[in-house]
């Protein structure tokens, strides 16, 4: 085996076999992938299926808490999570650029690994392509996920209505932080790690015992809480109101947006869910929350109230204001 | 770190922030007294704490033109784009300044079109640029006032000590009393008080503000940004008004000095010069603008590559001129919130995070 990526790994002759036999299948070797068919043939899958897919392109692919493996695995996972539905079977396309050592395949391929063994699901197929050098940026990686739904259990944003409560897993802005900081052209060091885990543990327990009382889950990743609110309150037509004494944003993230001119609210989480649930049951999803890993610092962040729809927030000064959507990328501040 | 977040908390304590809020509403009187937030960073923290609707009534926030790319001319923009585009120079910026309107282009415009434009994140950023690419001029777009000037100075100077000769900076840098001195001096502003910046009071010292307080009798107060710094450098302003003086007092005395910070005085000495520029909206202030000393010369890309930026004042529906002056708030615009949106910003109050109107529609000010 090489110790590089080369053209030919990709060109479906003897290296990729080579490829294929000697890394991939070390890592996904189980009776579904192991036939090596055109398809993984799943058999027959009792219940309601969800479907999602996803692309990881993150740069760069390794960073504080996690890469870009694992992020594939959990991304999917938690798309399907949310939707309440538990992940059965995911694909693994790998796009991997001429020269990549073939050790950083292996070490995203075992975070693969593990973070399917995590969330007990397959991985059931996969495609792998070598894009000249300059054309890729390592490695990208796509993966689809199949997932069965938690019986009884639909996102429902139609049922939210006022006196519900607006529920988070855990702290804002953990991830972007952690892959700034590794791109280190920000020349600052924090000990921040990315918070991604696959959420499916955390949150389908809960749905057969508050089932009817967790209207809806979304997990927001690109845009964070602020982007992801919106889109829960125009789906569900209705108006949140945050309260920012109760966001959870750990010290040292929040160091780090004080220097840079960040809102917590806008960097991207891996490993967070928001929950619109109803009033009377917040207070113990929040504590059942509290019992898992993922869950420790979930807290209740806001309510949803009458009149109007949006986003507001009341701040810790005492005023109350609009949490909107940011236009384009977050940048420092320049004085 | 873990006790200097511990710190922040003490400044954004709900209770202190009541107990202020109706101590303004105290000294306030009846009708809503005229204050200014001179720094762009100041009138986004006023955004996001949602502290203007708190004072309603009471006081009246005029937003101030300390926002480096809100002030920052067309013809600024048009030179920097006529550098790349005839004199293929590579342009280093800040991103910030991308979707800054020019007369007819934008450097966002301009790098989708095949210009080579490089965000950075810090001046010096750009003297790497310019050693990575030896067989390029790189012109970094040195824009901001006293807090920034020291990085673009000391990014200059780096640049002449490793003789790094394809590196130049296209001058933008402003200083605040000079603009707080015209403001003061406009009877239709008519500004009751100034809250003077945080950042640029660290480096320019609070002493800096006391011809404009002993001149034009107006109160000042350096203040932080945390909400609680904001509360109380605007009830220190109405105390000064209520007692009849006009005094300059250090809200922000945790970080900022009477005499500010001499180091950075020095290097800003050396690698610039005072000269009279144009702010955009604005007008011509005299004695406002930074240019880089003779010194220096051979990295000052206007002589460098002999394009000078022309300041013209501009004509049209926008205005941020106004808004800068204080004389309207944003929404009073006509152009506000329809044909001048985040997005598509037709003023360079829309375009900056920290410009007043950005910042009035993102948090719903009004």
């Amino acid at each position: 085996m090489h110790d590089k990526i080369l053209l030919s790994h990709g060109e479906g002759g003897k290296r990729t076999r080579d490829l294929i036999a000697k890394v991939i299948l070390r890592y996904f070797d189980n009776p579904v992938l192991s036939p090596f068919l055109d398809s993984g043939l799943l058999g027959r899958i009792g219940g309601e299926i969800a479907f999602t897919t996803d692309g990881y392109v993150v740069t760069p692919p390794f960073f504080p808490g996690g890469d870009i493996g694992r992020l594939a695995v959990c991304g999917t996972v938690n798309d399907l999570a949310v939707c309440g539905a538990k992940a059965v079977a995911i694909s693994c396309g790998l796009i991997l650029e001429e020269g990549l050592p073939v050790e950083s395949l292996e070490r995203a391929l075992a975070a693969m690994r593990d973070a399917a063994k995590e969330a007990g699901v397959t991985v059931a197929c996969g495609d792998t392509k070598v894009v000249e050098r300059g054309k890729g940026d390592g490695i990208f990686i796509t993966t689809a996920g199949v997932g069965v739904a938690v019986d009884g259990w639909r996102p429902a944003p139609s049922e939210i209505r006022p006196g519900d409560r607006i529920l988070l897993t855990g702290t804002m802005g953990d991830h972007q932080v952690a892959v700034l900081i590794a791109r280190r052209n920000l020349d600052i060091e924090a000990p921040v790690l990315s918070d991604v885990a696959p959420l499916s543990g955390l949150l389908l327990p809960l749905l057969p015992r508050f089932a009817g009382r967790i209207r809806f889950m979304r997990d927001p990743t690109r845009g964070g809480v602020g982007v992801t609110l919106n889109e829960m309150a125009s789906a569900a037509n209705a108006r949140f109101v945050l309260d920012e004494a109760r966001l959870p944003v750990r010290e040292s993230v929040r160091g780090v947006c004080e220097i840079l001119g960040f809102d917590p609210l806008y960097l991207a989480n891996e490993g967070k869910a928001v929950l619109i649930a109803a009033g009377e049951a917040a207070e113990a999803i929040v504590a059942s929350l509290r019992e898992h890993p993922y869950g420790r610092e979930a807290a209740i962040i806001g309510e949803v109230q009458e009149g109007g729809s949006g986003v507001r927030m009341r701040t810790l000064a005492g005023g109350v204001r609009a949490v909107d959507y940011p236009v384009g990328d977050q940048l420092p501040r320049i004085c | 770190m873990n006790r200097n977040m511990k710190y922040i908390d003490d400044f954004r304590d709900p209770a202190t922030a009541r107990a202020l809020v109706a101590r303004i509403r105290r000294d306030a009187g009846d009708a809503p007294v005229r204050l200014m937030e001179v720094c762009g960073t100041h009138t986004v923290a006023i955004a996001r704490g949602g502290i203007r609707p708190l004072l309603s009534g009471a006081v009246t926030m005029l937003s101030g033109p300390g926002c480096p790319v809100c002030v920052t001319p067309d013809g600024y923009i048009d030179a920097a784009i006529a550098l790349g585009r005839e004199r293929g120079v590579l342009l280093a910026t800040f991103g910030d300044m991308l979707r800054v309107p020019g007369k007819s282009s934008s450097l966002e415009k301009e790098k989708g079109a095949g210009l080579d434009i490089r965000v950075v994140y810090s001046p010096i950023d750009a003297v790497s640029l310019a050693a990575a690419t030896p067989e390029r001029e790189v012109v970094f777009l040195g824009v901001g006032f006293e807090t920034t000037a020291p990085a673009i100075g000391g990014a200059i100077r780096t640049a002449a000590e490793r003789g790094a000769g394809n590196f130049s900076v296209l001058s933008s840098v402003r200083t605040i009393p000079e603009a707080m001195e015209l403001l003061a001096s406009d009877p239709d502003v008519a500004i009751e008080g100034f809250l003077c910046p945080a950042h640029v009071s660290v480096v320019i010292g609070s002493d800096a503000y006391r011809p404009v307080a002993r001149r034009y009798g107006i109160p000042c107060v350096v203040a932080g940004f945390e909400p609680l710094d904001i509360l109380l450098g605007i009830s220190m302003l109405l105390r000064q008004r209520k007692e009849g003086v006009a005094r300059v007092e250090n809200e922000y005395s945790r970080v900022a000095t009477p005499a500010g910070n001499r180091k950075a005085q020095a290097l800003i000495r050396d690698v610039f010069v005072p000269c009279d520029t144009g702010w955009r909206g604005i007008g011509v202030i005299p004695g406002s603008g930074l240019r880089i000393s003779d010194r220096y010369a051979g990295f000052d890309a206007e002589r460098k590559f002999d394009a000078p930026v022309v300041f013209s004042p501009e004509g049209s529906a926008c205005r941020c001129g106004d808004v800068l002056k204080g004389k309207i708030r944003p929404s009073d615009c006509p152009l506000f919130g329809k044909a001048c949106v985040p997005e598509e910003p037709y003023g360079p109050c829309m375009v900056s995070s920290e410009g007043a109107c950005a910042a009035y529609f993102k948090y719903g000010g009004s």
